[in-house]
């Protein structure tokens, strides 16, 4: 322990699983600077990986003119900052995303307002 | 005891040395220990606490007698502004904006200040330093009061600011400052004398006060000069206290310099994120501008914390750890921070606008690397969808770094196109920073930050509803309700300045028609 | 070498303390701002009491420059009759 303190320190962590309803993901579109940082989104885990695109993201990203033109394909995910290939069909646990995992994803050719990273 | 007749027999310094040193004694029916229970369980060690070197030899009663003087002539001149509603002497309603962000933000700080020192001030066995401490308790309560009173006359004219002891226990933002203090609060005293006494009142007070008092001369607001005026002289006190309980903690012993210098590099960092937000207003919301962050933050940050730091290295201490990341980030953080609160301006009780396009000029000048290519681009983007009716506000919750608070709006230190992710796992749970330093922070002392009340993640729980709310209820909207939940006042507080009921309601006060308004 | 420094709100009252402080100091020197007066001085600056009044005909504490006092630089050294600051290495 390395909290400095004359009793016990050892207090229960606000953030753990159990007090959500459902696991939080943390989503980051890279170069997309106009959104000011990653969003943070509790989703069932067994909502497939595929529906993010479709159902969850349009609402989050749909103001900026650039996620129209994405072409989800082409799109490449980070995990941790790691090159990560998730499969549209398997759920989020499956896809092995668990509670406070951070993904980004990148769209390669559409970099923001007049290629400015917003 | 009658003062005057003190005064023949005693100079300044042993009157000084009666009513402070004098009154302590060694206690002998309990052990020191356990009338002092809190000045060694940091790890600090004092030999000698007659070496403290008290900066000011100020004594009780002239104390009250000055500072009772620096009252009186404080209230006339508010007493006057009131009088002459001197609110109408500002250069244009946006600059209230800033008022509020004041009032909101750093208001409640100082009475966290006034709390934190009251502890302090019983707490070392050294009587010189209670004494400082007990002065600055009662300094920094006045420093609310005043505050509170000064503002409170715009809270008559404007809105967003009728509210703040409530915000600040709630409003997403003020979890930045609220956090900040509680983290100084409890820890233990030298560490507190070392976070707010040393890193704030000391190393950063000035990027504080300058943009703030400095921005209210040149923007009209005479009632806020002369309260930045009026504290400025307890501030020089805090100032001496700062400097002098770091060199009386590096002189007393060579095993207490690693403690310090970690505690250094903690609170220089988390003093210079909280500071985000003064960048923000300095460069957004003055109209009438002073200088830049970045300006200030050479002035007051390189060149004095330089000077500083050269002088601190005989003891072993080095700048700290973040200092390279904090100068680099002079060129990005107030714009950074001026997007997220557009993002987000219905979920906070002041108002944003996109710049003018003078005003975009000025960025432009102060900021020549960066402002064209990474901002503004954006900034007339904005611009031009609210003109076609599609001002954005973002509806989705941000992610937050779990020491500082404030969403993951900063970037990599040398490339402001890339968000800085950073995380830590610890006891099966992964936590997520906004940068080294704040990962750092929480790697050190993770029983302590994993209590973080996060706001996002509270909302999410469920714990920002009023009582009475059914979450499965049709028609339920969560953001309402949390705006609910912090009594704001929808479509008066929040949204943009373009529409609102202050900029009406000044420019009818005013005599000016606004464009296409109906007269 | 390195200057000391002190700065005071620019009004009626802290006026004749800039003036006696010039007077004692030698190599002071006073920079008018916008509602303030700095003085800067090389490695040492000394106020006295009986400089001051002098320059005002009446009684003064030294601790009255507490009321307009705006910042300083530099180790105190005070007592009835002077306050002085320095660079002590």
């Amino acid at each position: 322990m390395s909290v400095a303190a004359l009793k016990d320190y050892d207090f229960p962590a606000k953030d753990v699983r159990e007090n959500f309803p459902a696991p939080l993901l943390y989503i980051g579109w890279e170069d997309h600077l106009l959104f000011c940082a990653p969003f943070c989104l509790p989703l069932p885990p067994d909502m497939p990986f595929g529906a993010l695109p479709t159902a969850v993201l349009p609402g989050v990203y749909g103001w900026h003119p650039d996620f129209a033109k994405i072409d989800w394909a082409q799109v490449q995910w980070f995990k941790s900052g790691r090159p990560w290939q998730p499969d549209p069909a398997k759920s989020l646990a499956d896809n092995g995303l668990t509670h406070k995992d951070v993904i980004r994803f990148r769209t390669p050719g559409l970099n923001g307002i007049q290629g400015s990273f917003s | 005891m009658d003062t005057r007749v003190l005064k023949k027999k005693l100079g300044l310094k042993e009157r000084y040395a009666a009513m402070t040193r004098g009154l302590g004694w060694q206690t002998t029916y309990q052990p020191m220990d356990k009338v002092f229970p809190y000045d060694t369980y940091e790890g600090i060690k004092i030999h000698d606490w007659d070496k403290w070197e008290d900066p000011f030899r100020l004594t009780m009663d002239a104390y009250w007698k000055y500072q009772g003087e620096k009252e009186r002539k404080l209230y006339a001149v508010i007493d006057a502004f009131a009088q002459n509603n001197g609110q109408l002497g500002v250069t244009d309603a946006r600059y209230v904006n800033a008022l509020k962000l004041f009032i909101q933000g750093v208001t409640p700080l100082e009475y966290y200040a006034h709390r934190g020192f009251a502890h302090t001030g019983r707490a070392f066995r050294g009587e010189g330093a209670r004494v400082a401490c007990q002065m600055q308790s009662i300094d920094e309560l006045r420093h609310y009061q005043t505050e509170t009173h000064a503002i409170s006359h715009y809270n008559k004219y404007f809105n967003g600011m009728h509210h703040s002891n409530h915000w600040f226990d709630r409003v997403w933002y003020l979890s930045v400052p609220k956090s900040f203090f509680e983290d100084a609060v409890s820890a233990g005293p030298f560490e507190f004398l070392t976070s707010v006494s040393f890193s704030f009142e000391y190393v950063l007070t000035n990027l504080l006060f300058v943009p703030f008092m400095s921005g209210a001369a040149h923007n009209g607001d005479m009632s806020t000069v002369t309260f930045g005026f009026s504290a400025q002289s307890d501030e020089s006190r805090h100032m001496t206290l700062g400097i002098e309980c770091i060199k009386f903690m590096l002189e007393q012993d060579p095993g207490n310099v690693p403690i310090v210098q970690r505690w250094i590099d903690k609170w220089f960092w988390r003093g210079y994120r909280l500071l985000t937000l003064v960048a923000m207003m300095q460069d957004y919301m003055l109209p009438k501008r002073v200088m830049s962050w970045k300006e200030a933050w050479e002035m007051y940050a390189e060149s004095n914390g330089g000077a500083l730091f050269k002088d601190l290295a005989r003891y072993g201490i080095r700048e700290p750890l973040g200092w390279k990341d904090a100068c680099e980030g002079k060129d990005h953080i107030s714009h950074q921070a001026w997007n997220t609160f557009y993002n987000y301006n219905a979920a906070a009780p002041f108002h944003t606008w996109v710049p003018s396009d003078e005003e975009m000029a000025w960025l432009s000048e102060k900021y020549p690397e960066s402002f064209d290519k990474y901002h503004r681009p954006r900034l007339e983007h904005f611009r031009e969808q609210q003109q076609a009716g599609n001002r954005f506000y973002n509806k989705t919750l941000p992610m937050l770094c779990t020491t500082c608070q404030i969403p993951m709006l900063f970037t990599e230190p040398g490339d402001p196109t890339k968000i800085c992710y950073r995380e830590s796992d610890w006891r099966g749970n992964k936590y997520h920073f906004c940068s080294d330093h704040c990962k750092g922070i929480f790697d050190f002392e993770p029983e302590k930050f994993v209590q973080s009340w996060l706001p996002v993640h509270q909302i999410y729980q469920g714990h920002c509803f009023k009582s009475d709310v059914d979450p499965t209820k049709e028609g339920f909207d969560p953001l309402l309700a949390v705006l609910d939940y912090y009594e704001m006042n929808v479509g008066r507080d929040n949204f943009d300045f373009e529409g609102s009921e202050d900029q009406k309601n000044f420019a009818a006060w005013r005599g000016e028609t606004k464009q296409g308004d109906r007269t | 070498m390195s200057n000391v420094f002190i700065a005071f709100q620019a009004n009626e009252e802290s006026y004749p303390i800039v003036e006696a402080i010039l007077a004692d100091n030698p190599k002071a020197q006073a920079v008018h701002s916008p509602g303030l007066v700095k003085i800067d001085a090389p490695d040492s600056l000394t106020i006295r009491r009986e400089t001051i009044e002098g320059q005002t005909g009446r009684p003064f504490d030294l601790q009255q420059l507490h009321i307009n006092l705006v910042t300083l630089s530099g180790h105190i050294d005070e007592d009835d009759d002077q306050f002085t600051l320095s660079w002590k290495h």
